[in-house]
């Protein structure tokens, strides 16, 4: 998907890598020279030694981050208005403002590293490989969806991927990503798994429970807390004695990173990944925000002014992710500012054309109601009082 | 006074078992059941109604007299007979073992399985054999580690989750209603959950309200959850490895005062269904179903009750969810009179499912009221004899089943 938004942007020949940085207008996407870029705050350590400020990245890689964005941001507005329209229904969580959390932890792990995340999943469904039209069509509950329209907003999964969900209780996701890191420990793999949460969930003893148990064994997990500073309608300061997330481990070490700064991200990521690998859970905090409320029953304006809101967005503090790409990518002569217009433009058109396709989806079928309860399979079948006798035999 | 001569025989682990009954070497397998693991051509059982009648009670009656056997007698009669004697804790922990050894995603984590051997014994020796990766120590910690052994399902390990009694897993509800119940569902069949939850619950030996819980009537409305309750260390081993292959969640219910049971199992490797019930004395007049440590009862009353003339089937259900209704019904459409006996609570409790199950599948073929005799809607009380008139007494049973022939 955004490859072939990058092909079609990219105006110069595949480039030479002898090819000098200067005297060329703009980069071609597929160039794969190394920028050395900044990131905006430095990382805050406990107990541990925070990694480097400066973020090794390509031009291809900062285009990336910003159609992937641009597309996740495309489609959460979407949603709003199909919300809004009735067609999809209960609660949707919408991620806008944290796309860079999402962006930069898949720009620093491969698919064989798990994550698993709350209710807010939209759009980090589609960072793992997921689909638009999987997407709106399991938002709207149609057969095409990516749970085939019994999951819901909450519930988007991808195995392949190892996405791992999508889950509606608060907390709950994170004994089962440890449970995740469990397994790839038992199976040797090499890899971790990212369970995020978020400040309100930061509070849940399950996660101190999962917590120590993966500091006892040694598991390769990563607890990410996306905090946007609200719980649902409660302020941070409110919900939580310490709003230090990322020191909360107390024995397991944490790094505060600014989660709207997707180079920040990554580098954060790449730096857990290494660390879990070899020692066991660390936290990372990632200081986000969003600009929707909590869920689209919440007007996300009684608990903080619309002021707050610009200000982080754009007026004082101008931490918008997809912005601070942007920034980049035309500081940097990757390409013109239309040609990032355009990308957004193509965004869009994809987003309606999604929709448009998952609205000619059917629902389910009434007999979907009862499948996939139980799998069939040794010991499984589950009939009335009419069943024909059952003889099971070993695999 | 029979009850009080059944509590004292069923008698809970509190003593130490000697070593030369724990033949963890010889429990291993013989070498028969050792090569048809290995080739996978082992055989599975289906609970017949071919069982002679009176073979099946003098099964049953024997287990109740002879609870705590004598070495004597076990030794000598060891050569004769086919099959192995052993204990019902024993035989769990056979299955296990076998299961473990066959497959290696099988793993156990629980509190206390590990060096420890576990509270009731099942998992002693395991973790020697299979190191402390495969046989984990948890902390106390049920939410998070009963949720780690349902992350871990999901990406296709098969975990055995043990709760050290029941009861506490209700700390951990949260995760088996929606993590292991429904997680098949809502991600629409990708993934699957081959989880094992088991631990022992029900009315001990005055162990108190909070350890004497039946979560079976808690869980019991989750759906994609299987419940099974396994009775006599036959049965024990054979739905242990069941539900071990099964690709579903499973809750193996075991009760605290049956770990001392002794039987002769086959050597062979067998495995049970997990959705059958085992016809444990056929009859004419009553259908009798029960499960876990009330068949023992209904069997002492059974006692009884064929001294008067009557002629009971007793089924024991085993499958608590779902319920094998082709054994019951079968059964109703031949004695015309259903009596449950549960150790649940009668409200919301395993029996009133069931008796909604009968009534909407065999109204027909009902001659009477279906009668259920249940746990008194009481928290378990610590004083002995209030202990006893909590949970259902074979006198009862005797009484009920006149009533119900009247």
């Amino acid at each position: 998907m955004a490859a072939a938004l990058l092909r079609r942007a990219s105006t110069s020949p595949s480039a030479s890598l002898l090819r000098p940085l200067s005297g060329r207008l703009f980069s071609s996407s597929s160039d794969e020279s190394v920028l050395s870029i900044e990131t905006s705050v430095p990382f805050t350590g406990h107990k541990i030694e925070p990694p480097s400020r400066m973020v090794d990245t390509t031009p291809k890689e900062l285009l990336s981050f910003f159609s992937d964005m641009a597309l996740m941001r495309r489609m959460e507005i979407a949603a709003d208005s199909l919300y809004k329209a009735k067609l999809i229904r209960g609660f949707c969580h919408l991620y806008d403002g944290q796309e860079a959390v999402a962006v930069g932890m898949e720009a620093a792990i491969t698919k064989a590293d798990g994550i698993i995340t709350a209710y807010r999943d939209h759009c980090t469904f589609l960072g793992r490989g997921g689909n638009l039209v999987q997407a709106f069509s399991e938002l709207m509950g149609r057969q095409a969806g990516c749970s085939n329209g019994k999951g819901g907003s909450m519930h988007f999964y991808k195995k392949d991927a190892s996405f791992y969900g999508g889950h509606g209780i608060v907390g709950a996701q994170v004994p089962l990503g440890c449970g995740v890191a469990f397994a790839q420990k038992y199976n040797k793999e090499g890899a971790v798994t990212f369970a995020l949460y978020g400040d309100g969930a930061a509070n849940q003893g399950q996660l101190f429970e999962a917590l120590n148990i993966s500091a006892l064994w040694d598991l390769p997990a990563i607890l990410v807390c996306e905090n946007n500073h609200y719980g649902m309608g409660t302020a941070e300061w409110r919900a939580a004695k310490s709003p230090a997330y990322y020191k909360r481990g107390d024995y397991v070490p944490g790094l505060k990173v600014d989660g709207m700064d997707a180079l920040a991200v990554k580098q954060a990521c790449k730096f857990a990944k290494e660390y879990a690998l070899a020692n066991g859970p660390i936290i990372l905090e990632m200081d986000t925000y969003r600009y929707h409320g909590h869920s689209m029953s919440d007007p996300g304006s009684t608990y903080r002014t619309r002021d707050e809101i610009s200000g982080v967005r754009q007026v004082s503090q101008e931490r918008d992710p997809i912005e601070r790409v942007r920034k980049l990518i035309l500081a940097h002569d990757i390409a013109p500012a239309s040609e990032l217009k355009d990308i957004e433009k193509e965004v869009r058109k994809q987003v309606d054309d999604a929709i448009a396709q998952a609205k000619e989806s059917p629902m389910p079928d009434a007999s979907e109601l009862f499948t996939n309860v139980y799998v069939k399979g040794y010991g499984a079948e589950s009939f009335g009082a009419d069943r024909k006798e059952i003889r099971a035999t070993l695999p | 006074m029979a009850s009080l001569q059944m509590a004292a025989l069923l008698s809970a682990p509190s003593t130490p078992v000697p070593s030369d009954r724990v033949r963890l070497g010889a429990l291993r397998l013989s070498a028969s059941s050792s090569s048809t693991a290995r080739n996978g051509g082992a055989l599975v059982v289906r609970s017949e109604a071919k069982v002679s009648g009176g073979g099946a009670s003098a099964r049953g009656l024997s287990l109740i007299t002879h609870a705590v056997a004598e070495k004597a007698a076990a030794a000598s009669s060891a050569d004769s007979k086919p099959g192995h004697e052993l204990l019902l804790f024993e035989a769990l922990r056979e299955g296990l073992d076998e299961e473990m050894e066959r497959d290696p995603t099988v793993c156990v984590m629980g509190e206390d399985v590990g060096h420890y051997g576990g509270s009731y014994k099942v998992t002693k020796g395991l973790a020697t054999k299979y190191g402390d990766l495969r046989v984990l120590d948890t902390p106390i910690a049920e939410n998070s580690f009963t949720g780690m052994g349902i992350g871990s399902a999901m990406t296709g390990l098969r975990p055995v989750v043990e709760g050290m009694n029941m009861g506490f897993l209700l700390l951990a509800y949260n995760q088996i209603s929606n993590n292991c119940g429904m997680l098949h569902y809502t991600s629409g069949g990708q993934f699957k959950i081959p989880i094992v939850i088991r631990g022992p619950g029900g009315v001990g030996r005055q162990l108190g309200a909070e350890h004497s819980q039946r979560l079976e009537s808690y869980f019991q409305s989750i759906p994609g959850l299987q419940m099974v309750a396994c009775s006599t260390p036959y049965n024990a081993k054979g739905l242990m490895k069941a539900a071990i292959r099964s690709e579903n969640p499973v809750v193996l219910f075991e009760h605290v005062l049956l770990y001392n049971l002794k039987e002769r199992i086959p050597d062979e490797e067998y495995v049970l269904s997990l959705e059958e019930a085992e016809m444990v004395r056929p009859g004419e007049h009553v259908t009798i179903l029960t499960y876990s440590r009330m068949r023992y009862h209904v069997m002492q009353a059974a006692k009884t009750l064929v001294n008067k003339g009557y002629d009971p089937e007793v089924i024991d259900i085993r499958s608590l969810k779902p319920f094998d209704l082709y054994t019951i019904g079968n059964s109703i459409k031949k004695t015309h009179r259903v009596l449950i006996v549960e150790e649940c609570m009668r409200t919301g409790g395993i029996g009133a499912s069931l008796r909604s199950a009968i009534i909407d599948n065999f109204w027909d073929y009902l001659d009477a009221p279906i009668l259920c005799l249940s746990s008194q809607d009481v928290p378990t009380p610590y004083a002995g004899t209030l202990e006893n008139w909590t949970v259902v007494q074979p006198e009862q049973i005797v009484a009920a089943v006149e009533q119900l022939c009247k």
